[in-house]
């Protein structure tokens, strides 16, 4: 089968996690979208690497995952640390780096 | 072997000691440093013997490789020939006198362990100046000496007159030892070399333009050292120092270091007949100057210092001349070395009965308190005035001859130079000794101890003996190896003549004096009513007054309009361009919202930007 | 093939959802949907490897993670949809269809010639795990080892966000107790235990609030996670009861039974 599905899926993934990021004010929300962004691009490697018949793909693919569970761990930590500290997982709370 | 390395070692080494040992040495100090020039002097009568019975020129040692980089090469070594023997025994041999005296003189300063220790520095610096055999090594002992004699001047340092003085003579010495390193830059530059043998081997293809600005610069340097018109105004404030490092430094030895360099650069002032010239005028001026600034002074001291600019001249005017004067430009130094040093000791002998009190219009009468310090004196008196049969006498003489020889107009200068020299010197004496006595209530003047009496005794008996170093020609044949000499000079008029004019001139000088200061009572109060031309010698010929007027105004103002660019124009610019960009980064920071999403939808916008540009490229 | 077809419009469909979903317990679900689907994918397209590892890590341990800190933050902590910044949604929305739209053209103009496939490359390498942990324990040996450093800088960075100092010492029963008479002393803060859910109503679950003696439920007794979630038993019909019996106790006491 040929792999522009495959792309053109995870393209659209990729839109609707970034529109998902830009739009949703929890910073849970937002992370899963990220999340949704990240797995978007893993597809696209694994598709790739069909395409190409070999490994290396892959292997990019497992590399993602690793940086984002290690990416999820501290971004919940800080997230809890902010709503421990401001009772609010709203990003837009979180505002007062700026002039 | 030769030991000529103790001559220079044996001060610094007891400089080092006094110096670095503190307090530990204070006991013993003042004897270390008297003894240190004593066997320097000990070791420089070896080296002048092995000199005078040998065969060779002159003794040599080399000591180190002090540079030796890509085409510089400078070894330090020690050069014993004549010239810098004559100096040699000169500066240790009146050196230990003075050390000797000031054991007496500095007796009750606390800090006289360090005095010693400095006039020991200023003993190894000179000898390792006259020693070398390198400019540059010599500008090393140029330097030093002028260390020492910041040092000195600025002794007693809680006087804010001595720091000043010794400001000045620092500075105004700066500003002769840039022609000094102009000088040594332009050797090396031409020649590739500095010492005396690689410069001397050079001038003779050297360019008549490289010869006349090496002598320039040279006489740049001696006119800041020996106190020369137009740098000659720290002399006279440099007698705020202690009395022997007057003697010492600025009458017997420093300052005559202008005559040494240019003596020894001879080779170079025979190629330039532009820059013997400026010599002989520089000389000529400042014999006058001195002269008549000696005349207006009612301080002891500062008459002696415009005595001894004056007595400078006179040497610079004969090393001018060229071969028929160099070697008596030495003699001349030497025998003023003697006479002046001891003025010098007597006037400090009188000021420590006085309790040193300087103006002479309150002494008068001391010749029967003061005896030895009297008859010292007045040898030294007559020997300065050139009494027939003196040291004084015999050198002057021949300067003033070598003078008409070069030029009548030039002659006549010295002659007069001469007459004006009798009136002052009469009148010191007259003042200090003779006449009525003008003392302070709390005075008690009192003879000296024997160990400032002596000294005052031998540099007496020097001062009249000292022109038997012309028996014979001795000093004339003693130089020869290294200035050359002239034998025939056509006088225009007979020696005998110009002898005996002399005389006559000097006696009409001592009458002036006497008539003026022998029969009047002297006023004990310097009067204000007097002629512009006391006034003016009174205010040094006005050589301050042009310096401020001349430089320092000048300066300061170019340094105030230096400052106001620099704050205005360049600092301006600076701050402008900050504010500028502060201004700016002031309202570009307003689209800081802190809102995340806010940034990640421009960043958004940027990658979707990005992507456009690239598939525009490609369809295009 | 087919499972693409059938996934693929599953997955948009739960994303769009995830995007616009009231609440977070949602989205996490929905995001498991997704992943699980993209699981599949991977194994459609000669993946086996990553197909276990996104269903273990991403499915298992990240989500679990999301879930874990959501209860932590709260679940009523959902957001309401109503935008704050100016513009931010239409600009999204605008930018992100662009996005996908240039995208989507780049790849329908680009060439990617026939597919190869790794059917070879397994058969080479004796299958796919054994093909993945020969490239990864050569060339990529370096970023391998590069990764467990930032695992574990990543675990010990999430304990020292996650630890709070404690900067006084615990308050003991005693002073806690002071501290709720002081309360009350001055706010009028309530000093006993808050009444339990049940109390006085017909049933004693947790979704059933205690009615006050008046008879009106008591909003204390009630969860606030179950307030917001909207669970709450709605007892109004309780109080009618209650008047029944209230009327049967008094006929009783009054003798008229």
């Amino acid at each position: 089968m040929s792999a522009t599905p495959f792309l053109i899926l995870s393209a659209l993934l990729f839109g609707v996690g970034a529109v998902g990021v830009l739009v949703r004010r929890n910073a849970i929300v937002v992370f899963m979208c990220v999340e949704l962004m990240l797995n978007a691009a893993n597809l696209a490697f694994v598709t790739f690497s069909r395409q190409h018949g070999n490994f290396d793909g892959q292997i990019a693919a497992f590399f993602v995952m690793v940086v984002a569970a290690a990416e999820v761990v501290v971004g919940l930590a800080i997230i809890m640390t902010i709503f421990r500290t401001r009772r609010s997982a709203s990003v837009d709370d979180a505002s007062l780096l700026k002039y | 072997m030769s030991l000529l390395y103790l001559i220079v070692g044996i001060p610094a080494i007891s400089a080092a000691v006094l110096l670095l040992g503190g307090r530990l040495t204070d006991r013993w100090g003042h004897l270390l440093g008297a003894l240190a020039p004593l066997a320097s002097f000990v070791a420089g009568l070896v080296a002048f013997a092995q000199l005078a019975g040998g065969d060779d020129e002159a003794l040599t040692q080399r000591l180190f490789t002090w540079i030796d980089v890509a085409g510089f090469h400078v070894d330090i070594g020690l050069l014993f020939d004549p010239l810098s023997a004559v100096f040699v025994l000169l500066i240790t041999g009146v050196g230990s006198l003075i050390h000797i005296y000031s054991i007496g003189y500095m007796e009750h300063d606390e800090r006289r362990r360090r005095f010693f220790g400095y006039l020991n520095l200023f003993v190894a610096a000179m000898l390792t100046l006259v020693l070398a055999d390198d400019y540059l090594a010599l500008f090393l002992g140029w330097e030093g000496v002028g260390l020492a004699s910041y040092l000195l001047i600025g002794f007693w340092q809680y006087k804010v007159s001595a720091a000043v003085a010794a400001k000045k003579a620092f500075v105004v010495n700066r500003v002769g030892d840039l022609g000094m390193a102009l000088a040594i830059m332009l050797m090396f530059a031409t020649f590739g070399s500095t010492s005396f043998e690689g410069v001397a081997g050079g001038m003779g293809q050297a360019s008549a333009a490289t010869a006349t600005a090496l002598g320039l610069l040279l006489l740049l340097a001696a006119c800041g050292k020996s106190a020369q018109v137009p740098l000659q105004s720290w002399l006279l404030d440099a007698m705020e120092g202690p009395t022997p490092v007057s003697a010492l430094i600025h009458a017997a030895t420093m300052v005559t270091a202008g005559v040494y360099l240019v003596t020894r650069s001879n080779f170079i002032y025979d190629q330039t007949e532009t820059a013997q010239t400026a010599v002989v005028v520089v000389g000529l001026v400042t014999l006058l100057w001195g002269a008549v600034i000696g005349c207006a002074k009612d301080d002891i001291k500062k008459v002696l210092a415009g005595s001894t600019m004056s007595q400078i001249g006179y040497m610079m005017l004969a090393a001018g001349i060229g071969p028929a004067g160099y070697a008596f430009a030495i003699f001349h130094l030497l025998t003023h070395g003697f006479f002046k040093a001891n003025l010098f000791l007597g006037a400090g002998s009188v000021m420590h009965g006085m309790n040193d009190e300087v103006d002479m219009r309150r002494y008068g009468a001391l010749r029967s308190v003061m005896p030895v310090t009297f008859v010292t004196f007045a040898l030294g008196y007559l020997a300065i005035i050139g009494f027939p049969g003196l040291a004084g006498f015999w050198s002057k003489d021949k300067i003033i001859e070598a003078a008409f020889g070069e030029n009548v107009l030039i002659g006549v200068g010295a002659v007069a130079g001469a007459g004006i020299t009798a009136f002052y010197m009469t009148r010191l004496m007259l003042m200090t000794f003779i006449s009525q006595r003008r003392w302070a209530k709390e005075a008690h003047p009192h003879e000296s101890p024997l160990v400032m009496t002596v000294p005052l005794i031998v540099l007496g008996a020097l001062s009249v003996v000292g022109g038997a170093l012309l028996l014979n020609g001795w000093i004339v044949d003693w130089l020869e190896p290294v200035v050359g000499r002239e034998e025939h000079q056509d006088l225009p008029i007979s020696a005998t003549l110009i002898t005996v004019s002399v005389l006559v001139v000097v006696l009409a000088g001592v009458a002036a004096a006497v008539v003026m200061y022998g029969r009047d009572k002297v006023a004990t109060r310097a009067p204000s009513r007097v002629s512009p031309f006391t006034k003016a010698a009174r205010a040094d010929l006005y050589g301050d007054a042009f310096n401020e007027a001349a430089l320092m105004r000048p300066g300061q103002y170019l340094t105030r309009s230096l400052v106001y660019a620099d704050n205005r124009g360049v600092d301006g610019a600076v701050n402008g361009l900050a504010a500028v960009v502060g201004g700016t980064s002031g309202r570009v920071r307003r689209w800081q919202s802190g809102f995340v999403r806010s940034y990640a939808l421009s960043m958004l916008g940027g990658s979707a930007l990005l992507l456009l540009a690239v598939v525009a490229v490609k369809l295009a | 093939m087919i499972a693409f077809w059938v996934l693929a419009p599953v997955m948009v469909v739960a994303a769009v959802a995830m995007v616009m979903a009231r609440k977070a317990v949602h989205c996490a679900l929905l995001l498991a949907v997704i992943m699980i689907s993209l699981a599949v994918l991977y194994a459609v397209q000669n993946a086996p490897f990553l197909f276990a590892v996104q269903i273990i890590v991403y499915t298992g341990a990240v989500l679990m993670l999301f879930l874990f800190v959501l209860m932590l933050v709260g679940v009523d902590s959902s957001d309401s949809l109503v935008e704050t910044l100016r513009g931010q949604r239409v600009a999204a929305v605008v930018l992100g269809l662009l996005f996908g739209l240039l995208v989507v053209v780049a790849l329908s103009q680009a060439t990617l010639g026939t597919v190869v496939g790794l059917s070879a490359a397994s058969e080479q390498a004796d299958g796919n795990v054994k093909g993945i942990a020969a490239l990864l324990f050569s060339t990529y040996v370096f970023a391998f080892e590069v990764t467990s450093a930032l695992l574990i800088t990543a675990a010990l960075g999430a304990m020292v966000l996650a630890h709070r100092e404690r900067l006084t010492p615990k308050p003991t029963q005693r002073e806690m107790v002071a501290q709720r008479m002081r309360d009350y002393a001055t706010s009028g803060v309530h000093p006993g235990a808050l009444p339990n859910p049940g109390s006085f109503a017909r049933h004693n679950s947790v979704d059933t609030p205690a009615l006050l003696p008046d008879g009106t439920p008591s909003e204390l007794s009630i969860s606030r996670v179950m307030r917001a979630r909207g669970t709450v038993r709605d007892v109004s019909r309780d109080r009618l009861t209650e008047r029944g019996i209230e009327t049967e106790t008094r006929q009783i006491e009054e003798g008229e039974r």
